[in-house]
């Protein structure tokens, strides 16, 4: 058994040609090749098919509620800076029901990873549309199709000088797992939307509709143009894998609150700072 | 004629930004470093600027000091002309109204004492800027205080602007208080309440700052907040005293977040806060009752005003107890708290982080608009200490956050500290914190959870009770902010039927309350409309309760209408 493989015959709860199968392993393997250790690393998710993935990562877990893995991600970073946190879930989880949190903590920039399960539809409440479903997407609650815009994760990202930005495909594991690894190395918030197919209720946005769809980003892409991250991340009709957007040059959260690298459980009420501020109050 | 032995109540009436608060805090000071027994709290309208507010303050003497609002009014300082009849209920035959000429209108049935506050500003410093420091000096010179008080205050308060600033401030208060002095001796005003020499080194504290004060004894690391009236001061203190203690304080985007991060924070170790106000607090609620199964401790501070919804954004109620009672689906334990005095407020924050941490459950503490926004003079030595205990435990490998055990308590472990993995889980889990369908895991986990309610019951908070209570034949009850006009209303009529019992911690309830309250009729005082807490203790206790005194228009009891109530309670026995 390797670091991170959960022990044999644990029962997992995706269906047979799940796109988090794949993810799954894409994911331990960039954090072996990382070389962390399962107790540095805190894997915080909300609900949904792809919130369960830490629930099959032999590490520290804080499967919490829906749409609110960031700012319990933000909250164990805060606690602890040493760790390694990464906020996992998906599109409904973190670009619908927790939306106000993502753009928030892309103003605050703690150094977490942000790793978001897109397939385009609900998969845990059985096929209803996501905030990036496809305009015209036949389902049970909208049974002549979806009739508002998807939500465009990336272009966001880049509007909120969300300080990483990347892409990845499963389909694609090699390109997936160096994006990935590069989101958690990188020092500050980073997100990065991964197409991972919900083989159940999305027939349309399959493994074959995202090869067909998807493109690596231009070798002549840098990264550092805010202004060319958005307009790669407008191109909706062949979607830029990779990294698209990096700004290196943002002040972490955890530096601006002045948290060093004693866990707050270690930290003691001074009894002196104590008496100076009743003083206060005399 | 105007005698004054046991206190003094001062009203100072204005509109926001006119600074009614100035001279109230300016008062506070000066009275409290001259000896005092001094009480502050205040009314005022959701607004910036404008409208009509007001404050009260009592003076009394140390050893018996009042820590209540009363509706009486001694002296009434009018800074408009809308003062006046905003308090008009509140003036009685006895009540002196100090206003410019003019200013006062109908003021019967009391005496108007035509002050020219406007033009001893004018004359001193050239501006009506100054009258807040003629207003300081005329209360002063009614209360025959000492002058050298103002003038070092004053001079403290504005030596940052320069001297001549400083100067014209003195020299304002002097007007006042020269006409303070005389007013006193014309109106035959006699004020003799003994002040104490030894008491000038009491601290002055509000509901907030005494919340806030706990929270950092009781090793606060982390608050996460929105702010929302009237809680945000505890944000705002912790704040303030981030970088002295090393707290980490977040602004929220919304409540949500805020609890998330909290529990985020708790499950990496840190000690975490909310607060919040009851609509705020609604936001929160599937957060607790995350906590709630993942055993993740976290203290939420409800300051309570009126709802439902926004209610009425700047006033007082005690209408949240149910809320914090039931609030989180799912079924969980948890311990609310509920402060009556200053020191009480330190005390029950820590024992807020104390048993969240022991228990591993969310803690409650409730107070109100009230209770916040009303200060108090306190010796130091009456703020109780609850030592830190971390109630953290370094892992082995192998380690199960929700290992079972006797009294359902697993060793809490946190990721980074030891050889184990942390897992917790908002779903149903094993041992381990791992998901699972297992109806018998359910079976087992409801009850691990639950055994440490008899616990919680067994070491909670026991009700202070008054020193009559063995005897009477009734108990007055109470909980939370309400505790100093009950007791003072008890007090004050004197009868050996009435004892009282004031609750610091509402929920669980010591079962040894049932023997205090054994043989006893029960009358329950509640700032709300219902009575939650009489429900409540009915409920715990199996107790019948007799009676409720309840009222929920915004503003607090007042001493008089609960001894009014009280008076009738006493009579029907006889």
């Amino acid at each position: 058994m390797k670091p991170f493989d959960m022990p044999e015959g644990t029962d997992i709860a995706w269906c047979p040609g799940c796109g988090n199968y794949p993810l799954l392993t894409i994911l331990k393997n960039a954090l072996r090749e990382l070389g962390k250790d399962p107790e540095e690393v805190v894997i915080a998710s909300g609900i949904g098919q792809a919130a369960k993935m830490p629930q099959y990562v032999d590490a520290h877990m804080f499967n919490g509620l829906h749409g609110r893995s960031i700012p319990a991600a933000m909250g164990i970073k805060l606690a602890n800076r040493n760790l390694t946190v990464i906020a996992e879930s998906g599109d409904g989880d973190i670009y619908g029901e927790g939306g106000n949190h993502l753009l928030h903590v892309a103003r605050r920039n703690p150094d977490i990873t942000v790793l978001v399960h897109n397939n385009m539809v609900y998969g845990l409440t059985k096929g209803q549309a996501s905030p990036t479903s496809e305009e015209g997407m036949k389902n049970p609650i909208q049974p002549d199709g979806v009739v508002v815009e998807p939500f465009n994760p990336i272009a966001v990202a880049v509007s909120m000088d969300i300080p990483f930005v990347g892409r990845a495909n499963v389909g694609d594991p090699a390109q997936a797992k160096e994006v990935i690894k590069e989101a958690i190395s990188f020092r500050g918030f980073s997100m990065v939307d991964i197409f991972a197919p919900c083989v159940v209720f999305n027939r349309q946005n399959t493994y074959q509709w995202f090869k067909e769809h998807t493109r690596p980003v231009p070798d002549d892409h840098d990264p550092s143009d805010r202004v060319a991250a958005f307009r790669l991340a407008l191109e909706t009709d062949m979607m830029p894998l990779g990294v698209l957007y990096r700004n290196d040059s943002r002040e972490l959260y955890e530096d601006r609150l002045g948290i060093t690298g004693t866990p707050l459980h270690e930290r003691e009420v001074s009894e002196s700072a104590f008496s100076e501020m009743l003083a206060g109050y005399r | 004629m105007s005698q004054h032995s046991k206190d003094v109540s001062i009203v100072v009436g204005g509109s926001a930004g006119q600074g009614v608060q100035t001279v109230e805090a300016a008062l506070m000071k000066i009275l409290k470093d001259a000896g005092y027994g001094v009480f502050a709290c205040k009314e005022y309208m959701s607004r910036v600027r404008g409208g009509s507010n007001s404050v009260e303050i009592r003076v009394s003497s140390t050893r018996s000091p009042r820590r209540a609002y009363v509706r009486r009014i001694d002296f009434l300082f009018a800074m408009d002309a809308a003062a006046v009849p905003h308090l008009g209920w509140r003036i009685g035959p006895d009540t002196l109204v100090f206003a410019e000429a003019g200013q006062a209108g109908d003021v019967a049935p009391g005496r108007r004492i035509d002050t020219p506050i406007l033009s001893f500003a004018n004359e001193a410093g050239g501006s009506p800027l100054y009258a807040n420091s003629v207003v300081l000096g005329v209360v002063l010179g009614i209360l025959n205080v000492p002058f050298s008080g103002a003038e070092s205050y004053l001079r403290r308060a504005f030596s940052r602007k320069g001297d001549d600033i400083v100067a014209k401030n003195i020299d304002a208060a002097r007007k006042g208080y020269e006409f303070g002095k005389h007013t006193s001796f014309v109106e035959d005003i006699a004020v003799a309440l003994s002040p104490s020499e030894d008491r000038k080194d009491d601290l002055l504290l509000d509901g907030t700052t005494a919340l806030g004060i706990g929270a950092v004894a009781g090793g606060c690391d982390f608050i996460s907040s929105y702010p929302m009236s009237p809680a945000t001061g505890v944000l705002a203190f912790l704040a303030k005293e981030a970088k002295r203690f090393g707290i980490v304080v977040d602004q929220a985007e919304d409540e949500i977040s805020a609890i998330n991060a909290g529990l985020g924070a708790s499950y990496a170790g840190a000690r975490a806060m909310v607060t919040t106000s009851g609509g705020g607090f609604d936001l929160m609620q599937e957060g607790v009752s995350l906590s709630g199964i993942i055993e993740t401790p976290i203290v939420i501070h409800i300051g309570q005003r009126p709802g439902p919804a926004t209610g009425l954004p700047t006033r007082t109620e005690q209408g949240d107890l149910n809320l914090a009672l039931h609030a989180g689906h799912g079924e969980f334990v948890r311990a609310i708290y509920a402060p009556g005095t200053v020191p009480e407020a330190v005390g029950v924050m820590q024992h807020a982080f104390e048993t969240a941490d022991r228990y591993q459950v969310p803690a409650f503490v409730l107070s109100d608009q009230y209770f916040l926004d009303s200060v108090a003079t306190v010796d130091e030595g009456d703020l109780p200490r609850i030592p830190v205990a971390r109630h953290i435990s370094e892992t082995d490998e192998g380690y199960l956050r929700y290992a079972l055990t006797e009294d359902g308590l697993s060793s809490r472990g946190v990721p980074g500290y030891g050889k184990g993995l942390v897992c917790v889980d908002s779903d149903e889990h094993d041992e381990n914190g791992r998901i699972t369908e297992s109806f018998e895991v359910r079976r087992v986990m409801m009850e691990k959870r639950w055994k440490r309610l008899e616990a919680m019951r067994e070491s909670a908070i026991l009700p202070s009770p008054s020193d009559n209570l063995d005897a009477a034949e009734t108990a007055v009850v109470c909980w939370g902010s309400n505790r100093g006009a009950v007791e003072e209303a008890l007090g004050r009529l004197g009868s050996v039927k009435l004892g009282g019992l004031h609750f610091s911690q509402v929920f669980p309830i010591n079962p040894k309350v049932k023997k205090m309250l054994k043989g006893k009729e029960i009358v329950v005082v509640e700032n709300n409309h219902t009575g939650q807490f009489a429900d409540l203790l009915a409920r715990e206790l199996g107790v019948k309760v007799s009676r409720r005194i309840l009222k929920s228009t915004g503003e607090p009891f007042s001493v008089e209408e609960l001894m009014d109530e009280l008076k009738l309670e006493s009579k029907t026995k006889n």
